[in-house]
Formats: structure tokens, sequence, C-alpha cells
């Protein structure tokens, strides 16, 4: 990378035609001939992200949007108070709490797996690859095969004697959401894990070996350390897929799902179809500030803690 | 480094390398089974419904019944108390197929109500995206930057986000309940300006200095040199779009009023009380042009997540 950059710098054969006053301009003239390039992407970002945005920042804090009247953070103070709001929120972290660990730990296991010498890597690969391409609504059916009251795993689970549990309507929903999510996102993480496992050093690892440290100080002390920025990666990419959860849970239950199920998104119908825009706007916010937040202290972590690999 | 090996192993004893073969091998075994068990799982949900797409109804709700219990009375009589899933039906069936495909052509409909949300969100993000990822790639400097960081920021926006300022655009153009309020927010979606600008930047700046010496614009350079270089690249960005959006639930939920509009994906899980049989036949074809797109292109889908996460950069 920081050999890409140093190449970059001298840029003379461009220059021979133009005249002194222009050089100085370069670098204006340059983002001048790219215009066209980024003109179609910029306007419709603007007109369909950015401007709406600002508008749903102005919305948060009107009143509402006929009259305007600004009431300051009244909206969100009404938001942070709903009860079905702090459900959903309550929910959503307690799913992306336990999700998003899970994945990150079990597609690196995997990951790890398959750097192994083992037969039928590719096909492994290929095998914990395809629910990525598979649609969630194609396997609901199956996993209400499996969860209703009456189906396979409260079957499996009656030959050690535990009462069934109708796993969709219960508090223990999220044990059924769970394991549907990973199904779905464990393949994604893995091949990135798998593509930073490969370009780890061989060397430092060599050196580690005569130096006869054992694999775990070897797995515990080198290759977390280089795949630190990956690990931060695939946390976020889980995090986001983790809010997207709703997808899931609405293809298996639909637009009422038990209390235990509700999710942000729904809460966001819900408003939708009242068109309560202040309290989607300053729910959209909350939710931005809190991803930045997120996505910032990651950065944060990974830059103390990943230091010392990166040169 | 040679000589380091050499003193290391007149250390070891003999048999401690035995035994450190012996471990190896255990843990390889060991490796081996944990993927097998891991790889039965992921492949179950997927294989269960394509076996069970070949099932006549009446197997199906003799099968399921109990699940699916709204299944019409005179069934009734054939469920067993419990589920019973099979990988091999009973008797091969093409005919939940063949009600598919020409009985009912509700189900036709939706998919086709897919085909026509999802390909014109592909082509031209990804259209879009290559102009703009050579526009970024090639140029410098901070606004530059701070636009592009403004791009990824919103790449990791979730839909709780988006979704509102969608729907407000939507609103003021009028094109609420029409393909127009999902095409549009998808079309300028940043996730492939990101992943291809992250490929474009690693084209040697020599091989467009040596262009321009030559005297070609930058239409030429992109045409010539930057979109034959990525084509890879782009491959493997359409697929990812494509799964994307093929995936769909919340756009739809939110700006479409229609139910009828819905795609495929939004529709499966309506029509999974009364025609259970039918809707793994439904399931079955939605998956496929995934499916098929991943059999051929399995290597395209993996260097696209790889590029994603930046590691060959």
């Amino acid at each position: 990378m920081s050999l890409k950059k140093k190449s970059r710098e001298p840029k003379l054969p461009k220059e021979k035609k133009r005249t002194p006053a222009r050089t100085k301009r370069r670098s204006k003239l340059g983002k001048h001939t790219m215009a066209p390039f980024l003109a179609p992407s910029i306007i419709g970002v603007t007109l369909f992200f950015l401007l709406p945005f600002l508008v749903v920042i102005f919305y948060s804090f009107v009143d509402n949007p006929v009259t305007r009247e600004w009431v300051w953070f009244d909206n969100f103070v009404k938001l942070v108070k709903n009860n079905s709001f702090k459900r959903a929120v309550k929910n959503t972290a307690v799913f992306t709490g336990i999700a998003v660990p899970l994945a990150v730990v079990l597609s690196l296991l995997l990951a790890i797996i398959l750097d192994q010498k083992i037969p039928g890597k590719s096909q492994f690969r290929t095998f914990f690859l395809s629910p990525m391409m598979v649609p969630i609504a194609s396997v609901v059916l199956i996993w209400q095969v499996l969860f209703h009251y009456n189906g396979a795993v409260n079957d499996f689970l009656s030959t050690f004697g535990i009462a069934p549990v109708d796993w969709l309507k219960s508090d223990y929903a999220m044990v059924a959401i769970v394991p549907l999510y990973l199904w779905k996102n464990l393949g994604y993480n893995m091949i990135l894990f798998m593509a930073a496992l490969g370009n780890i050093p061989r060397d430092i690892i060599e050196v580690a070996e005569l130096e006869s440290a054992n694999s775990w100080q070897i797995f515990w002390h080198i290759k977390i350390r280089y795949l630190s920025p990956t690990i931060l990666f695939v946390t976020i990419m889980s995090i986001i897929s983790s809010f997207k959860v709703f997808r899931e849970v609405y293809l298996l239950t639909g637009d009422h799902p038990v209390t235990s199920l509700y999710m942000l998104q729904h809460y966001m119908n819900n408003m939708f179809k009242s068109l309560d825009y202040q309290k989607l706007s300053a729910a959209a916010i909350l939710m931005s500030l809190v991803m930045i937040v997120l996505i910032g202290a990651l950065f944060l972590i990974e830059n103390h803690f990943g230091k010392d690999v990166e040169e | 480094m040679g000589k380091e090996k050499k003193l290391k192993q007149q250390e070891v004893p003999l048999h401690g390398i035995h035994h450190k073969r012996r471990k190896s091998l255990v843990v390889r075994t060991f490796c081996f089974i944990f993927a097998a068990s891991f790889a039965i799982i992921f492949l179950f949900p997927t294989v269960v419904t394509i076996a069970n797409s070949f099932m006549s109804q009446s197997e199906i709700s003799s099968n399921y019944g109990m699940v699916f219990s709204t299944t019409d009375s005179g069934a009734k009589a054939y469920i067993s108390k419990k589920v019973n899933i099979k990988l091999i039906p009973d008797m091969v069936s093409f005919s939940q197929y063949f009600t598919v495909l020409f009985k009912s052509p509700s189900y036709l409909l939706k998919f086709w109500n897919s085909v026509i949300l999802v390909v014109p969100i592909t082509v031209f993000q990804i259209i879009i995206a290559c102009l703009a990822s050579y526009g970024f790639a090639r140029t410098e400097g901070k606004l530059k930057g701070i636009v592009f960081f403004g791009y990824i920021i919103l790449m990791l926006m979730p839909y709780q986000v988006t979704l509102v300022p969608n729907y407000l655009v939507a609103d003021w153009f009028h094109i609420l309940n029409t393909n127009w309020a999902i095409w549009l927010p998808g079309i300028f979606s940043p996730f492939s300006v990101y992943l291809l600008t992250k490929y474009m930047k690693r084209i040697p700046r020599a091989l467009f200095e040596a262009a321009q010496i030559d005297g070609a614009g930058e239409w030429q350079m992109f045409t010539k040199i930057a979109m034959p270089i990525c084509k890879g690249a782009i491959y493997s960005c359409a697929i990812l779009v494509f799964i994307d959006y093929w995936n769909m639930v919340e756009q739809p939920l939110i700006l479409f009023t229609d139910t009828e509009k819905y795609p495929l994906s939004v529709f499966l899980s309506k029509i999974n009380e009364g025609e259970i049989g039918l809707a793994f036949a439904v399931a079955t074809i939605y998956m496929v042009p995934g499916l098929l797109i991943f059999l051929y292109s399995e290597e395209y889908l993996v260097e696209g997540i790889t590029y994603q996460g930046g590691i060959k950069g």
C-alpha cells in the first residue's frame, strides 16, 4: 500500500504541454475531468440519501412536518420513553449480543479448520458458503418444521425427557432465530478469515515453530494479531447484518411476533404504517449515531490492539 | 535459518517427532469430523427443501401436517403425530412444479416481480458504480477523501436508517408503491462504488500514464484500460448485489402498499399456511438463480467477499 502511494506523487509526463499557470491548478483540473464519472453517483446519493437525511434530521427536531414548530429534543425524549421502542431496542441488542460473538468465533473456527490439511477442503468451503446464496424465504419452511411445537427439535428433546416448547412463540424464540442467522452468515465471515489466514507471512510462523512455540501460542500471539483487522471488519459486518434479522423474524412469524422477537425494524414498520414522522426520524438518527459510535469504537480498539503488526 | 533448523532437528529426539505426527493426525481427523458435521447442518435446510419439493401434496401433509395444521380436514386422517423429515420422497412427483408453473400463475407473477426489481438494480448500480469508482480511484485530495468516507458510512448504515430517507424521497416524487421506489435507492446504493474503487486503485498508475502519453482521453482510458482489467471484480460485485436484493424483505414491506407488487421473497412467507406442498416447490424455484450463479462462479463470489474485506488490498 505505502509503496503505491509513493509512486503516485511524481506525475511529470502529464504536465509537459501545460502552461505554468495551469500546473498550479493541476489538482483542481484533475477533478473537473473526473466530474462526468462521479456526477451520476454523487447526484444520486445526494438526492436519494443525503438530502432526505438532512430533512430527517430537521423532522426529528420539529413537532410535525406540517406546522414545523421547533421542539428541540422532545421527539427523542418521547421516543426513548416509548415502551415498544425500548422493547425493540432491548430485543435487537440482545440478539446482536448473542449472535455477533457467535458468528465471529464460529466462522473463525471454521476458517481455522479449513486451514488444516484435511481432505475435501474446497468442498467444505462450498458447503459452508452455499447458504449465502439461498434466500431466507426459501428455508423458512424448514425452520418452521424444526421449531414448531410438534416439530423436530421438540421431538428430539423429548427423547431426553425435556418438555416441548413452542419455540417461535415463546420467550426462547431467539433460540430459533440465532441459528438461522448463523446459518446464513457464517460462510461469508469464514471466507474473510480464510483469506486473512492465508495472508499471514509464513516465515514468522516458521520462526515461532523453531523457537518451539506450541500451536496454541502461535495462534494466540501471531495469528490473532495478524487477523485483528479482519476480526474488526467481520464484527462490523456481523453487527450490520444482525440489524437485518427482522427479515428472518418477519418471514418466520409474520407481522406480529411474540414480544421476545419484537425487533427495531418491527417498530419502524409500525411507525411507517401510522406515518409517525417524528418517531421515525428520531429513531433513524439515534440508530445512525449508535452505528457511528459503534464503528468508531471498533476502529479505536483495533488501532490499539493491532498497531504492532502494521508497520 | 537453515542452520537453526538443523540444530533443532538434532535436539528433538526421534520419538518426539513420531509423537507430534500422531498428534497431528488425531487433530486432523477431529477437524475433518467437525467440518463434516457442520457441512451436514449447513446443507440440511437447502437439501430438505429441494427434496420436499418433489413430494406429492399428500405426502407433504402426512409428514408435516401437524406443523401446518390449516390443511384441509380430509387429509388429517393420515397425519402422524410427529413431523417426519425425509430426504427421499416415497414417490418422486413433479405435480407441485406442474401446479406452480402451469396452474397457479400468481407464483410465477411474484417470481417475475422479483426479477423485474432485482435485475435493473444490479445492472444500473454496477454501471454507475463503474463510472464513479473510476472517478474516485483517479482523483486525489481531501475533498475526495471526505466524500468517499461518506460513502463508506452510508454503506454501513442499516435499513432502519436508510429506509426513512428513501421513503421521504419516494413520497416527494410520488413514486411510492411503484417499482421506482425500490429501483432508485438501489441503483445509487454505494456498495458497489466502494468495492470497485478498492479494486481500481490497484491498477498500476503507469498504465494510465502511458495511455495519456499516447493521447488517450479519460473516457478511452476508462473503457480500454480500467473496464477490461476490472471485469472479474465487476462480475463478483454484480453477484453480491444480486443476491442481496434477491433476498430483500424490508424495502417492499415499507415502500409497497399493494401486496400484488411484492417480490417472491416476501410473498413466500404468506403462502406457507394453505398450500404447503406448493411452497416447497416455489421455495426451490426461488433459490435456483442463486444456486446456479454459485455453482458456476463460486470463485468470483469468494473474490468479491475478500475484496470487500480489503484483505487483498
